[in-house]
């Protein structure tokens, strides 16, 4: 990916209006082109979650490497989901008390943003907006997702945490376009931002506690998003042991961030993605 | 491409003198990026108690060149940040928080992580290279209040930005095609994002409920689509800002680091 490409992409306000303006029907989850969407994905989402992550519960780092597009594609996935999540959230009347709204309102600002510069880099390349359904029923879940703040708060979490686990794991895919990898890095430590604070407006620590879901403050559905995060192996050292004075393993744990696979972050999304098949 | 000469401290006379000697450093520093809030909150700073030093016996140790000068350099920050809070929690005003406290858990646990740190780092990079290793710096906070939560919690942000704004800038130095170069990258990955983090909550705890974790002075805009981005900040700008705040008074360069 060329620099002067995105740049040119970016400079190019019908494209970006087009992107931005699909925000308006973000409420109503109607999308016709999810096939399109999954297509361009490496790991599609075929059927159930449960199927993907199944399918990609094996795969690790090097095993599979994507190209930038392919990378790019799946970031735009995220911020899709994310923008979709808190532009919802911010529309529905009495969800979000007013005390919290210029967090989570500075949130959509980013992922808006986000939305924007990634569909902008890929210009025609970018994969359509799949359809959300925040109850989780793609992954057989019913959640009171925008009736219960609780529960949007836990989304919240799930979903930005897993978005620094996710970027992170594509690091090595953009390892050789010097560009590309700054961007990524750049958006990458926003959403560890956006994670600590609404952590720790649940209560949480601001940082990754242990490789459950549990152990971070949200239901264990959700353990994939927190799976290997329990690592205290860093550079082929173990380090769980060194530490006794400064915190112990569960210090390790919380000082070093965790990357998933591109299949394994997908499998977390497919929950909340309508594919052709779930869709009823 | 000229390579950049970073000089982090000033001569042991120079330091030993009153803030002025430091003043005229920094003008003299071109390198400085002005708007770091890192280098404006040196400037600030009242040095006049800065200790006596000792000059380098043996040459000034220069962080070196690839792989090996980027793990230096983010031990070197790593280092600065791990001090720094040793000495948080030895003040008056993490002592004087109640324990078990979330503000007190909060300090211990960035204490924890940064001790991790510099500890990883020392521990790879004298894995590959035990002769060029940078050695344990001294620093000297005297400018910090730490019996004071303004100044302590002020100083740790900018650390904590100054650090994530430092590793999203260092990722494309990494030549990920030298041996463990791939995983030096994803390294610096699972440490940004940690101190990302830590920036976030020493901002909401400075701001608390507001858009302060994650603000827009402190994020930059990408190809006009708003500021959603933080910094990736160059070592030499890094560096220089690190330099301007006098924390650090062992002295040493960095002239053969990757650039691009």
């Amino acid at each position: 990916m060329n620099l002067l490409k995105i740049l040119d992409n970016l400079s190019n306000e019908d494209l970006l209006n087009t992107k931005s303006s699909r925000r308006g029907s973000i409420s109503q989850f109607t999308n016709t082109s999810k096939n399109i969407a999954l297509a361009s994905i490496p790991f599609a989402l075929a059927a159930t979650s449960s199927k993907a992550k199944a399918a990609t519960a094996s795969m690790s780092a090097a095993a599979f490497q994507a190209t930038p597009t392919e990378v790019l594609n799946f970031a735009l996935t995220l911020e899709y989901l994310e923008r979709n999540f808190y532009q919802i959230a911010m529309d529905t009347d009495g969800l979000i008390p007013e005390a919290d709204r210029a967090v989570f309102g500075q949130i959509l600002k980013h992922e808006t943003s986000h939305v924007n510069f990634f569909a902008a880099a890929l210009g025609e390349n970018a994969i359509e907006e799949p359809t959300f359904d925040f109850t989780g029923a793609p992954g057989g879940l019913a959640l009171d997702t925008f009736e219960n703040y609780e529960t949007f708060m836990a989304l919240s979490q799930g979903f930005e945490d897993t978005g620094v686990r996710a970027f992170k794991g594509q690091a090595g895919a953009l390892a050789n376009d010097n560009d590309l990898l700054t961007f990524a890095l750049q958006v990458h430590s926003v959403e560890a931002r956006h994670a600590s604070q609404v952590r720790r407006m649940r209560g949480q620590k601001g940082w990754v506690t242990g490789g459950t879901a549990m152990s971070n403050g949200i239901p264990s559905a959700f353990d994939a998003v927190y799976a290997g995060e329990a690592n205290t192996v860093q550079g082929g050292v173990e380090l769980a042991g060194l530490f006794g004075e400064f915190g112990g393993p569960q210090a390790v744990q919380e000082a070093f961030d965790e990357p998933l696979t591109m299949g394994e972050v997908l499998a977390i999304g497919g929950i909340f993605i309508v594919s052709e098949d779930s869709d009823n | 491409m000229k390579k950049p000469v970073i000089k982090v401290e000033v001569s042991s006379e120079a330091h030993s003198k009153t803030s002025n000697s430091r003043r005229q450093f920094l003008k003299i520093g071109s390198l400085a990026v002005v708007g770091s809030s890192l280098f404006l909150y040196g400037c600030s700073d009242d040095d006049d108690n800065a200790g006596p030093v000792t000059p380098p016996v043996d040459g000034v140790f220069d962080l070196g060149s690839g792989n090996l000068g980027i793990l230096n350099y983010a031990y070197a920050l790593e280092q600065l940040e791990a001090e720094f809070y040793t000495e948080v929690v030895a003040g008056a005003y993490y002592m004087g928080l109640a324990d078990g406290s979330a503000e007190k858990t909060l300090l211990e646990d960035v204490w924890y992580h940064e001790v991790i740190h510099r500890e990883f780092f020392k521990t790879a990079i004298s894995a590959v290279a035990p002769d060029d290793i940078l050695p344990d710096l001294e620093f000297d906070f005297s400018g910090v209040d730490f019996s004071s939560r303004d100044s302590v919690l002020a100083t740790s942000l900018i650390l904590e930005d100054t650090g994530v704004s430092a590793y999203n800038g260092a990722g494309k130095l990494i030549d990920v095609t030298a041996p463990m170069g791939d995983t030096y990258l994803l390294l610096a990955g699972k440490i940004v994002s940690v101190e990302a983090r830590h920036a976030s909550a020493f901002a909401d705890l400075i701001n608390p409920g507001t858009t302060a974790f994650a603000r827009d002075g402190i994020l930059v805009d990408l190809g006009g689509t708003g500021l959603s981005y933080d910094k990736a900040t160059p070592p030499s700008d890094v560096l220089a800002a690190v330099g301007a705040t006098g924390f650090v008074t062992t002295e040493f360069t960095a002239n053969e680091l990757p650039t691009e």
